[in-house]
């Protein structure tokens, strides 16, 4: 057994042995323990990734373990992984595990909801290892549809309104993306050799114009779906705020950077002329989610709302720095990626947790909770100063870069758009400060509020792992950027050497 | 005629001899062990059904009137199973004190069925193949009025007999066009005869239009859901994955062998019909509340699908065909083996009647599930690997747009089985089906589908045997 598949069989052997188990008690201590040691495993990995790459091994992808499966069709079961999927591995498994403690109140369906969220978090791993285009779309495609039962089952609000459209415009995506793997998948060999799904193969080859051009739109925008883009990001606002708490965090932490890892690596990486050449019409998109999601998150009076809409605005600046096209901006766009997944993963989480004791998500019914719960309260005002981008903190690390990279293009365009898009830290300062000025400072509003208690040992868990990330990236972020940079260079020179700008 | 010759017709005549045996036994037993008839004919149909996949010569018969090939075999053997699996669903059903005098008739007319279909499938003569459709028919229709007592199930009898004489008189319109223009009916002449010829194409229209009617492909899909809605459940399965697949089996055959010459006349009516099936049959089971309904139009959709894989005319169409009714099999039996175990149970048929089932019968809440996830082609189960291996087939042959629109209605599908998935889980119920326990033969045959429904689609090594043995035009 590679390691790279242990990331599979681990997730499901803690499904079958939560079924298997009759005490419900049990149920998360055990989910507890199997995505612990999927964490663990996780470190592990970047430990021997980082290792490989002193030794020397400059190969594209690393650990890579190649199986057919259909054979007549030329689809295998292979995995590998470059600095990126490792990065987004750890961030995962970090949601995951944060996420498990965070549900540990969790009383209807016990077992239900640990396999189900299990099972989510095993689509994520697969798609993160997969460079097999048909087994990525499988899981894919099953990391999504858990949601509809999680939203539905264990949501709030109008959850199974939410929970609908959020499935079926997620599958819409993911219909989009099956004709545009199709489309790759059939022009794959120009040559007459034989056509394969494998994505190092095909990226050696050179699509043929007219099919990019055809191919690469449906492909982006089906992973554009789940990446919020503008307008088809509609079904985040409701589907997070309707969602419960573990399940926002793993939705807006990890699946929407299913997106951006699908459009970056499917998209643009196998498609680079046709990206080059429509990239305009995107950016214009993507610099609207930006704006649009930080106007949208100010306007807002739910916590949760103000947070999926911050999530549409931090997910557009994902998307927007890959079609930039160049080193410095994908790599701030890898790490905004890790860095919103913890960032927004540990909001969901306090919003989670003082819904829990409030019963209340209005910012405001809330006021004043500075005194009555500190320590959830100084880790809220942590996330919100590191969702604005303050410096020693990752969002910081990651916008920079960003805003470094786009800029970099001398067009007037490309400066008109980025200047749209760091004005997009301002917004979100405002509506980051006005809610942490209303939620925790001022006196206390509510007297209900005043006998709160504060964050019991799991939630602190929960709040120190992802606190802990963020903070670490946000103070020595080099290994991470060296980590992705490197496994940047040969999809950049891909880029550069088909269209030199 | 040497005796090696009858094995090349082995399954007709095994079918034959079951058929004649559940004859015999019914006027020879006694009343009392006629109860055991149930489990006579299935050990009868499990043999025929395991002696079908023991190695068997190809070659023709009686000038080329029937022949038999890897490729027809196998769509026996997958017809079989799914024959198997019905009549072990209708064992409780068979039970119940109304149906105890009838038990030999529900197998008797429904093996001559299956001998009507082996005939149709092994068809090298137009003649043969039409005895064989209405071998086919007929008894089904017997059948479908099986609760002559109810008037719902009387007239889906009817309604099923005076359609299916309709679309056999428009396939025989057209049979006299080829006839009349080739003057042969042999599959092999008529295909060498075969042009443009605009009376030639009338034929294969009309030829179409009367398959079209047993697959029940929109516009000619109208008698199904009424059909579906009358007949007992069991006989509804039967029609909705047996008596369907069948006729996709022959369709595709017919096509493939007998007009390549006009592909591209069909490949147009099939765009079109395609597109239509797919889109109404949705739109249309959205608003379902009767869970037959429900399924009988989710079943027009889903032959839909199968037309994208006859379009292409290529290997892998027929491959990803023969796989997808597999699969569809496994899934759709299993959606109805617990709407027959419900409705045995408590008579509720209704999608409303199955809100809050998870909470009292969560085992059969989460077949049901599968197996509508597996006929959304969610993965990891099986529909997912047939509909991805359609779409894959239509794409090879550039039909990207009929894809797009195909990946686009499952959108909708997805929307109205997750109809019923939130009914079992969702939504809240005073006053929920009650906890019961299935009895084995219900249970067993569930087990078989959900083992089917989960792996056939990671069983790679099915998929290649089924290709090895499909053809292209």
């Amino acid at each position: 057994m590679d390691i790279l598949s242990l990331f599979i069989v681990i997730p499901v052997l803690t499904i079958t042995a939560i079924i298997f188990l009759k005490d419900a008690h049990q149920v998360r201590l055990v989910s507890a323990f199997g995505m612990g040691l999927q964490l663990l495993m996780a470190a592990s990995l970047v430990f021997l990734y980082l290792a490989a790459r002193h030794a020397g091994n400059s190969d594209e992808m690393l650990f890579v373990k190649d199986y057919l499966w259909f054979k007549s069709l030329n689809i295998h079961y292979a995995v590998g992984v470059d600095g990126i999927s490792v990065a987004m591995i750890t961030l995962t498994s970090l949601v995951v595990f944060a996420g498990i403690f965070a549900s540990w109140e969790v009383e209807f369906l016990r077992k239900e909801f640990f396999v189900s969220l299990i099972l989510l978090a095993t689509g994520v791993f697969g798609f993160f290892i997969s460079i097999d285009l048909f087994t990525m779309f499988l899981f894919y495609e099953l990391a999504v549809i858990p949601m509809y039962l999680l939203i539905g089952i264990w949501g709030t609000g109008p959850k199974e309104y939410s929970a609908m459209k959020l499935t079926l415009m997620l599958m819409g995506g993911s219909a989009l993306i099956l004709v545009g793997l199709l489309g790759i998948y059939f022009n794959s060999s120009p040559g007459g050799s034989q056509l394969t799904f494998n994505i190092l193969e095909i990226s050696k080859v050179v699509i043929p114009l007219p099919a990019q051009r055809i191919f690469f739109p449906l492909t982006f925008v089906g992973f554009g779906v789940l990446g919020a883009l503008f307008p088809f990001h509609t079904w985040s606002p409701d589907g997070h705020a309707s969602a419960p708490t573990a399940v926002s965090m793993l939705h807006a932490g990890v699946l929407m950077k299913l997106g951006g890892y699908g459009a970056f690596r499917v998209a643009i990486f196998l498609m680079p002329e046709a990206a080059h050449e429509l990239s305009w019409i995107f950016i214009i998109l993507t610099s609207i989610s930006v704006i649009y999601g930080a106007f949208g998150a100010i306007a807002q009076k739910d916590l949760k709302y103000i947070n999926a809409y911050s999530s549409v605005s931090h997910c557009g600046l994902v998307l927007f720095a890959v079609l930039m096209m160049n080193q410095t901006a994908m790599n701030g766009a890898i790490i905004q990626m890790i860095s919103h997944g913890l960032m927004t993963a540990l909001f969901f989480a306090l919003i989670g947790m003082l819904y829990g004791r409030t019963h209340t998500r209005m910012i405001n019914e809330m006021g004043g909770l500075m005194k009555v719960i500190p320590f959830l309260s100084v880790c809220y005002v942590i996330a919100g100063l590191a969702s604005l981008g303050l410096p020693g903190l990752s969002g910081f690390v990651a916008e920079m870069t960003i805003f470094v990279g786009a800029f970099q293009h001398p067009e007037l365009f490309y400066r008109i758009v980025t200047i749209l898009a760091v004005s997009s830290i301002v917004i979100t300062a405002v509506y980051i400060l006005r809610v942490v000025a209303i939620l925790l400072l001022g006196p206390t509003t509510n007297e209900h509020f005043e006998h709160l208690t504060d964050a019991k040992w799991f939630e602190k868990i929960s709040a120190i792992t992802l606190i802990g990330s963020v903070a670490a990236i946000g103070l020595a972020p080099f290994w991470l950027s060296t980590m992705i940079g490197t496994s940047l260079h040969p999809i950049i020179e891909k880029i550069l050497a088909l269209n030199p700008f | 005629m040497s005796p090696g010759t009858f094995l090349i017709m082995r399954h007709e005549l095994l079918l034959i001899a079951a058929a004649l045996s559940v004859l015999i036994a019914e006027i020879f037993w006694n009343p009392e062990k006629k109860k055991s008839i149930s489990l006579f004919s299935i050990i009868l149909f499990g043999v025929v059904t395991i002696i079908g996949f023991l190695p068997s010569p190809a070659g023709a018969l009686f000038g080329g009137m029937y022949i038999s090939s890897g490729a027809r075999l196998l769509m026996k053997n997958i017809l079989n199973i799914g024959v198997l699996l019905v009549f072990i669903q209708s064992v409780t059903w068979l039970k119940k004190e109304e149906n105890v005098e009838k038990i030999s008739e529900y197998f008797l007319l429904l093996i001559s069925t299956v001998v009507g279909m082996n005939f149709m499938i092994s068809a090298g003569h137009f003649l043969i193949f039409y005895i064989g459709i209405e071998l086919a028919t007929i008894p089904i229709a017997a059948l479908a009025a099986y609760d002559r007592y109810r008037n719902k199930s009387a007239e889906a009898g009817i309604k099923l007999i005076l359609s299916s004489a309709l679309s056999s008189g428009i396939l025989l319109y057209g049979l006299s066009m080829i006839y009349g223009t080739t003057g042969t009916l042999y599959f092999t002449e008529v295909t060498k005869l075969f042009g443009n010829n605009n009376l030639q194409i009338l034929g294969f229209i009309f030829f179409f239009a009367g398959m079209a009617f047993k697959i029940s492909i929109v516009p000619f899909h109208l008698w199904t859901a009424d059909v579906y809605e009358g007949s007992p459940v069991n006989i509804t399965s039967y029609l909705s994955v047996i008596s369907k697949g069948a006729a996709v089996f022959i369709l595709i055959i017919i096509l493939f062998t007998v007009f390549p010459v006009i592909i591209a006349t069909w490949q147009k009516t099939i765009f079109v019909t395609s597109i239509l099936t797919m889109t109404i049959a949705n739109l249309f089971a959205i608003r379902q509340q009767n869970l037959k309904r429900f399924l009988a139009f989710s079943s027009i959709s889903q032959a839909g699908y199968i037309l994208l894989g006859i379009i292409g005319g290529n290997q892998l169409g027929m491959a990803s065909v023969i796989y997808y009714i597999l699969v569809y099999i496994f899934s759709n039996l299993g959606a109805f083996g617990v709407v027959t175990a419900i409705s045995n149970a408590t008579g509720k048929e209704n999608i409303d009647d199955y809100n809050g089932l998870y909470q009292t019968n969560p085992k059969l809440s989460l077949i049901m599930t599968l197996a509508l996830f597996s006929l959304a082609g969610i993965p990891p189960v099986a529909g997912f690997f047939g509909k991805f291996f359609l779409f894959t087939a239509a794409a090879q042959k550039g039909y990207y747009l009929l894809v797009l629109i195909a990946v686009l209605n499952t959108i909708i599908s997805l929307f109205y089985y997750l109809l019923v998935v939130k009914a079992m889980f969702i939504i809240k119920s005073e006053n929920p089906i009650k906890k019961f326990r299935s009895d084995f033969p219900t249970r067993f045959a569930l087990g078989i589908c959900v083992a089917g429904i989960v792996i056939t689609g990671f069983a790679s090594i099915i998929f290649e045997a089924i290709r090895n043995l499909s053809f292209g035009v």
